[in-house]
């Protein structure tokens, strides 16, 4: 054939799935992000008639303390306080998402199914690899970084309504405003994206597999399997008293199938105690953060099987995109 | 290669089926079907409800595994889809337009995935209508989700059209016009149209060939000239009725007291004899053939 590819068709099957979920993957995240500064412009009103009996917190930032600080000059305290408040502000922004990506994910390969539309799709030549990959592109990469992008906008949309509110307190507001800071933190955030991705391909490859194979009602696939089976090894447990691990099967399978699109899910639990130490409140987000923790993440069994098994299910979800042209609903 | 194998596809056919078979459960939705498909044809597939059209172009559209031997301008369907879609398109029915996805959206990506489409063609052919690029799916109207869809597959130089039911609840004028623009705008001696419709009549005098199929099986396959040929209707007033019938006609019905006989390869000249010789049409001929299948 002497026609020639078009060498950016992958980067069009993205662009049709940012065309056709516009609104779940920029504008949830944006939208949440105005809701949080409302509630913070709120909580700030909220604060002037209250502050003078109370300390306020909000997303775990203790105004009094912020300005204790200030006048201390206690910038590594501050900064290090700071930055856990705005990755806590920022955390409504991976809720949101958790959402996004698993209706997404359910219906990426069955709603085409269900209006047909499947029918135009495979009219173009596209392999049924190209369209799936796509999809988990979408999932893993499109949809993280315009989260990670609007929790930017609200950190610093964030920092304004701080300045001016403790501008009209007499504090100098230039204080807030670390630039190395919230550079590394911002770095972070995109830098774990990948990471992110990575932690989730078990649950991305799980619901395009029940979307690619199911003929009728995909969630329910997704959610009733991974749970009755829950379930039933929970009470096989309880009802023999025999040592199974059903806490580890709820845990490593049902978890990690369903709930690790959620950013962040990785964060061992021991890892967050250590923040209790208000003391050790710097050391402790760098070490959480750092090049030791993720090294050791990615090398644990957990994060690399989790990676063969999501793969293996987005093999999966190619084989049933191939063979399912309607479903049956 | 490309221009060598170009010149040698030109005259090989463009569907070879031979013994292609596909079971769904225990029925046998396509039973050992042998099919050529030369170039340069307009082919209507007909047949009533179940008797396999879809299943058959859904195989050499490689949407189906399928048993047997198929190959598809000379590449297997199950194996080779995506190389095939370069120089296959296909229209399904109205309904399956992406109904979020907007008309520039549309043309944009097509043109972004697919080598053979010419964006020109398809402005040209949009302008013709009402459409506009900002427009989504879920906003036209049957009739303007068909038009669009013509534009995109009419904009795509590809050797091998299939149409399934392609004006399935559309009003006549858009009927009409989707076939005048199919036949003026887009066919040549390059081009191969397969088309499967209910509503035969209108495909009548566009096909060069015909094809019925009953119950997953090949009833009749033949060009139109040969159609003319073989078959014949004729208008027979009551006194020759008798003569008529010892001629064992296909069918027989009655219309203003005259009884029509429809007869298979029976010579013309004898025919004449009894009565007013026409060219059956399609439907009658299709009734004819397809009797006793849903008794």
């Amino acid at each position: 054939m002497s026609t020639v590819m078009p060498t950016n068709k992958f980067a069009w099957l993205l662009k049709r799935e940012f065309w056709e979920y516009r609104g779940a993957f920029l504008w949830t995240p944006v939208i949440t992000s105005i809701v949080m500064l409302a509630l913070v412009v709120f909580g700030l009103v909220i604060a002037e008639h209250t502050a003078s009996r109370s300390g306020v917190n909000l997303n775990g930032i203790n105004f009094n303390e912020i300005s204790a600080h200030l006048n201390e000059g206690n910038a590594a305290k501050l900064h290090a306080g700071l930055t856990i408040g705005l990755l806590s502000l920022g955390f409504p922004i991976g809720v949101a998402l958790f959402f996004v990506l698993f209706a997404y994910g359910i219906g990426a390969l069955y709603n085409d199914r269900a209006d047909r539309s499947v029918l135009f799709w495979k009219s173009l030549p596209i392999s049924d690899t190209e369209t799936v990959l796509a999809k988990v592109v979408a999932m893993a990469l499109i949809a993280p970084v315009l989260a990670v992008g609007a929790m930017i906008v609200l950190h610093v949309g964030f920092l304004v309504i701080l300045s001016l509110w403790v501008l009209a307190h007499g504090i100098n507001p230039m204080l807030l405003w670390s630039p190395g800071h919230l550079l590394a933190l911002w770095a972070k955030l995109i830098l774990l994206v990948p990471i992110n991705a990575l932690w989730a391909l078990p649950s991305i490859g799980w619901l395009l597999l029940c979307s690619s194979f199911a003929r009728s009602k995909p969630f329910l696939w997704a959610v009733a399997l991974p749970v009755v089976t829950g379930v039933l090894i929970s009470m096989v447990h309880l009802m023999n008293s025999l040592s199974l691990p059903s806490g580890w099967f709820w845990r490593n399978v049902v978890g990690r199938l369903l709930f690790s699109i959620i950013p962040g899910t990785w964060v061992d639990a021991a890892d967050l105690r250590s923040f209790d130490h208000e003391d050790r409140l710097p050391e402790a987000l760098n070490s959480l953060l750092s090049f030791d923790t993720l090294g050791h993440l990615m090398s644990s069994p957990n994060f690399l099987i989790g990676v063969a098994a999501g793969a293996a299910m987005i093999v999966g979800a190619i084989y049933f995109r191939r063979k399912r042209t309607e479903s049956y609903a | 290669m490309s221009d060598d194998t170009a010149a040698t596809a030109s005259a090989a056919p463009i569907v070879r089926a031979r013994g292609l078979s596909k079971r769904y459960g225990t029925t046998m939705a396509l039973d050992h079907v042998d099919l050529q498909i030369a170039p340069g044809r307009i082919v209507g597939l007909i047949g009533p409800n179940g008797a396999g059209k879809t299943t058959a172009l859904k195989a050499i559209l490689g949407l189906t595994e399928f048993d047997g031997e198929l190959s598809v301008l000379g590449l297997d369907p199950r194996t080779h889809r995506t190389e095939l879609m370069q120089q296959v398109c296909f229209i399904a029915d109205v309904a399956v337009l992406p109904r979020w996805l907007r008309v520039g959206e549309a043309v944009d990506f097509v043109a972004g995935v697919h080598p053979r489409f010419s964006r020109e063609k398809c402005m040209a052919l949009l302008a013709r209508t009402k459409i506009q690029p900002t427009q989504r799916v879920r906003e036209l109207s049957k009739g303007m989700i068909v038009q669009l869809h013509l534009a995109l597959v009419m904009a795509i130089d590809a050797r091998l059209l299939v149409l399934d039911e392609p004006t399935l609840g559309l009003d006549i004028l858009y009927r009409k016009e989707f076939y005048e623009t199919l036949l003026n705008d887009y066919f040549d001696h390059e081009k191969t149209i397969l088309v499967t419709t209910h509503q035969v009549e209108e495909i009548e005098r566009i096909l060069t060939d015909l094809i019925f199929i009953r119950d997953g099986k090949i009833a009749l396959d033949a060009s139109m000239d040969a159609v003319g040929e073989r078959y014949a209707e004729v208008m027979v007033a009551p006194d020759k009725a008798d003569a008529a019938r010892a001629l064992k006609p296909l069918s027989e019905r009655q219309v203003f007291g005259k009884s029509i006989f429809l007869f298979d390869g029976i010579d013309h000249a004898r025919l004449a004899a009894l009565g007013d010789l026409h060219k059956p049409s399609i439907a009658d001929l299709f009734v004819a053939t397809m009797k006793g299948t849903y008794a």
